[in-house]
């Protein structure tokens, strides 16, 4: 389904919008903006960083581990740094990093479907016909994206993903996507730069009366994009998206090969460097995907010779990168996919969709880590007595805490229905202490 | 800005539906259009006949315009003025066609003062081979994906749409092929839709899931674990579906690469398996359960000897308590939203009592239609774009500014919702409008191995048991650096010698015809007089003064990139 079925842009963006477009575009300048104090801003600028595991992870093989049950599997818990929290045995990096890092072991979510539970996890709602909601990601760039104004680049940047819709918050807000080796394809050649410039002139001409005929907001969109697909372009933050190169004036170095090394040398750990870059240069949400959860059959080979290694390896990096940055307390970690799996080892010693009690992990972001929150009974079947469960809603609003974006925000659908920021949920009480 | 005052009354040609019917038949006369329908060449000296054929066809669209009309009057707002042509041709291309005009078509049916001219038109395009291609693209796509599944032959699926369309099969015939073949992927095409949902062994549950949705526009996929919580559907009910497609195997061929000594990846097919009994499924509480084969209410022999997947095709055309069968209201409802951007359903694959359609009656007299008419597609296609709806302007009045789905608002269809162009329509439009498909361009799997290259650059797909994917092309930056930076779009501005560009520039002719035929390239619309002015003002600036090539091949690229052009209205 298009994304631009559902947009929406208010009326002052769209208005500032044309006015820039009037004055335009010999434009390749107009967001030369100067990098001025660019530092200072920046040092309490929050991020966030989703980890999203596409197919729906294992969690009782990584996070909640029930070596004394029957659906406990092949792997045995370790200790953690953070006392009483053991992970699993494959996870020994990440184990390390854990007075930084924590769990929440009793998500309660009902979708198990990928594409509803996606569109359930990313968003906070469930599917709805008559409304497109936002992937938070999208929250965060509409509500943050706007007071970054040294920012050239997308608010929202997705590392090998794309399924993400802003859906009423309008296109500006969607993830802009790329892939994890940071290339931007039909980027302009600087002969073709000059070019541009002409170019725009007349387009902003040629489109003007379509522009006003009457036709919704559709056509004011696509400019839109086009205006940040040439603020794009022109930026010299676009070397936040390639590990090899430098550029001073950012604070970004060509990264060694011991810190490429450091996270993985695969999608995910790169992908992961990516997002340490754009979170460098002030983008307050990165996205970065792994895939391969979805596993029905031979889950335990496959975690244990696939998918863990990278996943240690990268959860543990980005942590301690961010940590002796001093990036780690504005940097909110989050760690999900659209569900868990069935604690029931079924024939192909594989496990199914399930989403009635698995983990999240959280990270970074000033929170209270080191800690479990909450926990499922001892078959991993569902949540246990006298623990509170949870809803993608309280994930996001505890994001949302950390990055200081008033919980009580409400937005307005096209229609003029209020949404309430991830659905109304509420902060996670020991989370943020 | 046009004139409201005379918007209250609706302007629509009076001849419209008479038109609609007789057009039939007269294409039928011309051997352009439509040569192979024999059997209306048969017919086509009898008036009797003639007469007959108009008052059926008519009285289905004129349902139509009236159902449609009672929900403008109830809605208080009044539809907009109807399209102009220069805007219906670029429509009617785009949605059949998949594909802009080329300058010559634009003209010939802009100077064409026929006052049929839009149904011979709708003929001539359903007779073109980018008819067959345009539909052929839509259903692969729906079928496999537009990635590359792994053990899937995107060739064979095509090959078996491109057939089907071509020779106008029956929709019903094409779908029970397509859910009961067998076989290798090259040789019976029909198989890679089944091989694309077995992408991991899962008892068929991810065929189930997607059969039902796509051919049946019932989405059972929850009801794999729990009751559905707003309908009658119950658990049983998505078993009882999978159980039909237990007897199905998916076998994987390889061989020895002679150059490598390695085994490789050969073919794949589809193949029968031993199956018979109950399937087993567990309820949220653990407790096993069985299911048989049952499809609304009836029940198929579950015994050894019985191919459930023949049964369940002879089933999908049974009408339920009364009603058209799922497939023919599903398929109604997808091309509804086709031509309109909206069905009548959203999703469109979601039908069933917990989401009341927006018109109910609609959707049930042209599915009764359709099965009517022995699932003819290209009739379906006819009605809907004989409809009053479909020959509206995109441009909304002061009276119905509120139809605005995208908000959503429940469609009413008083005027055209603009729709983004697909990657495939943006891709063979520019194509088009480059005149490159003049030039040796191959043959048609030469130029589809092209576009699907071209395309794989917006696919993503998410590795599960959904086999789901999505495209960052729709109307993201991606999208825009394509169109302002590609290769594809440095050809179409090319000023090479063949290139249209050239081919234009170097034609005798003023400014403002070389102007005008830019416009009509790659808008199928005439420039304003005050649009001629601006761009001749624009081209004799300073920087293009000494190079008056460049300042067209910039006026072609801003012409593309606008959003005129990457719309449909």
């Amino acid at each position: 389904m298009s994304l631009w079925n559902n947009y929406g842009m208010n009326r002052r963006h769209f208005m500032q919008h044309m006015a820039t477009a009037a004055a335009t575009i010999p434009a390749m300048n107009f967001l030369s903006h100067v990098q001025a104090n660019a530092d200072v801003v920046k040092a309490n600028q929050k991020s966030c960083i989703l980890m999203w595991m596409g197919g729906g992870p294992p969690t009782i093989d990584i996070w909640d581990l029930k070596p004394e049950s029957k659906n406990g599997g092949e792997f045995k818990p370790i200790d953690t740094a953070a006392s009483g929290v053991q992970i699993s045995e494959h996870m020994p990096e990440t184990a390390k990093m854990f007075q930084d890092l924590s769990l929440v072991r009793s998500m309660s979510t009902r979708e198990a479907d990928h594409g509803r539970g996606r569109y359930y996890m990313q968003t906070a709602y469930v599917p709805n016909p008559t409304v497109v909601h936002p992937t938070f990601g999208s929250v965060v760039s509409y509500e943050l994206g706007k007071n970054r104004t040294a920012l050239e680049i997308p608010a929202f940047v997705s590392v090998d993903g794309g399924a993400g819709q802003a859906g009423f918050l309008g296109m500006t807000h969607a993830p802009f996507v790329v892939d994890n080796t940071g290339r931007i394809r039909n980027a302009p050649t600087e002969e073709g730069k000059i070019r541009l410039a002409d170019r725009l002139t007349m387009l902003a001409e040629i489109e003007s009366s379509f522009m006003a005929s009457r036709r919704g907001e559709l056509p004011g969109a696509h400019k839109d994009v086009y205006r940040n697909a040439v603020n794009l372009m022109t930026s010299k933050q676009m070397t936040a998206f390639d590990a090899a190169k430098a550029e001073a004036s950012l604070g970004l170095e060509a990264e060694s090969e011991a810190t490429k090394e450091a996270y993985g040398k695969n999608g995910f750990g790169q992908g992961l460097l990516m997002a340490r870059r754009l979170v460098q240069v002030g983008v307050p949400f990165v996205e970065v995907n792994m895939g391969g959860w979805d596993l029905h059959a031979g889950v335990f080979d496959t975690l244990k010779n696939q998918r863990l290694p990278q996943l240690d390896k990268g959860i543990a990096a980005i942590t301690a990168d961010l940590k002796q940055r001093g990036m780690l307390d504005n940097t909110v970690l989050v760690w999900m996919g659209e569900f868990g799996r069935t604690p029931r080892i079924n024939q192909d010693v594989g496990r199914d969709h399930w989403a009635a009690s698995w983990s999240v992990m959280m990270g970074g972001g000033g929170l209270k880590n080191g800690q479990a929150v909450g926990a499922t009974d001892k078959d991993g079947l569902q949540i246990a007595d006298g623990s509170k469960a949870y809803l993608p809603g309280d994930i996001w609003a505890t994001v949302a805490m950390a990055m200081g974006i008033p919980v009580n925000t409400v937005h307005t659908s096209k229609r003029g229905r209020p949404m309430k920021l991830a659905n109304g949920g509420t902060p996670i009480q020991e989370l943020i202490g | 800005m046009q004139s409201t005052s005379d918007k209250t009354k609706l302007i629509r040609p009076s001849n419209w539906v008479v038109c609609f019917g007789m057009t039939v038949a007269v294409c039928s006369w011309n051997p352009a259009a439509g040569a192979e329908n024999k059997a209306a060449e048969k017919t086509s000296s009898s008036a009797e006949t003639d007469a007959e054929k108009p008052a059926t066809e008519g009285s289905i669209v004129e349902f139509i315009d009236q159902q449609l009309r009672q929900g403008w009057v109830d809605n208080e707002i009044q539809p907009s003025d109807a399209a102009t042509d220069e805007e219906w041709i670029r429509r009617i291309y785009l949605d059949l066609c998949g594909r802009i005009p080329t300058l010559e078509e634009a003209n010939g049916f802009l100077k064409d003062e026929s006052p049929r001219k839009r149904f011979v038109l709708i003929e001539t395009l359903l007779a073109h081979e980018d008819y067959v291609r345009n539909f052929t693209t839509i259903w692969t796509n729906n079928s496999i994906g537009r990635g590359a599944p792994r053990r899937v032959s995107r060739t064979g699926m095509e090959k078996f749409y491109r057939e089907a369309f071509a020779k106008e099969r029956p929709w019903n015939e094409i779908v029970v092929d397509i859910v009961t073949a067998s076989g290798h992927y090259e040789e019976n095409g029909a198989v890679n839709y089944t091989l694309a949902q077995m992408q991991m062994p899962d008892d068929g549950v991810q065929l189930t899931a997607m059969t039902t949705r796509l051919f049946l526009g019932l989405q059972v996929q929850c009801t794999q674990c729990h009751n559905h919580p707003f309908n009658k559907w119950q658990q049983d009910q998505f078993w009882e579906y999978n159980s039909f497609f237990r007897q199905v195997r998916k076998e994987d061929h390889r061989k020895l690469d002679p150059n490598t000594g390695r085994m490789v990846d050969d073919y794949s097919e589809v193949t029968w398996q031993d199956f018979s009994g109950p399937v087993y499924y567990e309820k949220r509480s653990g407790v096993m359960q069985v299911a048989f084969p049952r499809f609304e209410g009836h029940e198929v022999d579950p015994g050894a000897d019985t191919d459930r997947r023949i049964e369940f095709g002879k089933l999908l055309t049974e009408s339920i308590d009364g009603q058209p069968p799922h497939i023919a209201q599903a398929m109604v409802n997808r091309m509804w939203s086709h031509f309109f951007g909206y069905g009548f359903t959203r999703p469109v694959d979601d039908m069933g009592p917990h989401n009341p359609a927006s018109h109910p009656e609609l959707l049930l007299r042209l599915s009764q239609e359709f099965v009517a008419s022995g699932y003819n597609i290209k009739q379906l296609i006819r009605t809907i774009c004989a409809t009053e709806a479909y020959g509206l302007g995109s441009q909304f009045n002061d009276k119905n500014k509120t139809d605005d789905p995208a908000a959503g608002e429940m469609p009413l269809f008083s005027h055209l919702y603009l729709k983004s162009m697909q990657a495939e329509q943006m891709y063979d439009s520019l194509i088009v409008a480059s005149n490159a498909h003049q030039s040796g361009r191959g043959g048609w799997s030469a130029q589809e191995e092209q576009r699907q290259k071209w395309m794989q650059q917006f696919v993503v797909a998410f590795e599960n048991d959904e086999n789901d994917e999505s495209t960052t092309f729709n109307g993201t930056i991606p999208q825009a650096l394509m169109m302002m930076n590609s290769e594809l779009i440095d050809k179409a501005c090319s000023i090479e010698r063949g290139s249209f560009l050239f081919e234009t520039m170097s034609k005798p002719g003023s400014e403002p015809q070389k102007i005008q035929d830019l416009y009509l390239a790659a808008l199928s619309r005439h420039p304003t007089r005050s649009e001629i002015s601006k761009v001749q003002k624009m081209l004799n600036a300073n920087s293009y003064r000494t190079n008056k090539l460049n300042g067209y091949q910039d006026l072609f690229w801003a012409l593309l990139n606008s959003n005129e052009f990457v719309l449909i209205h």
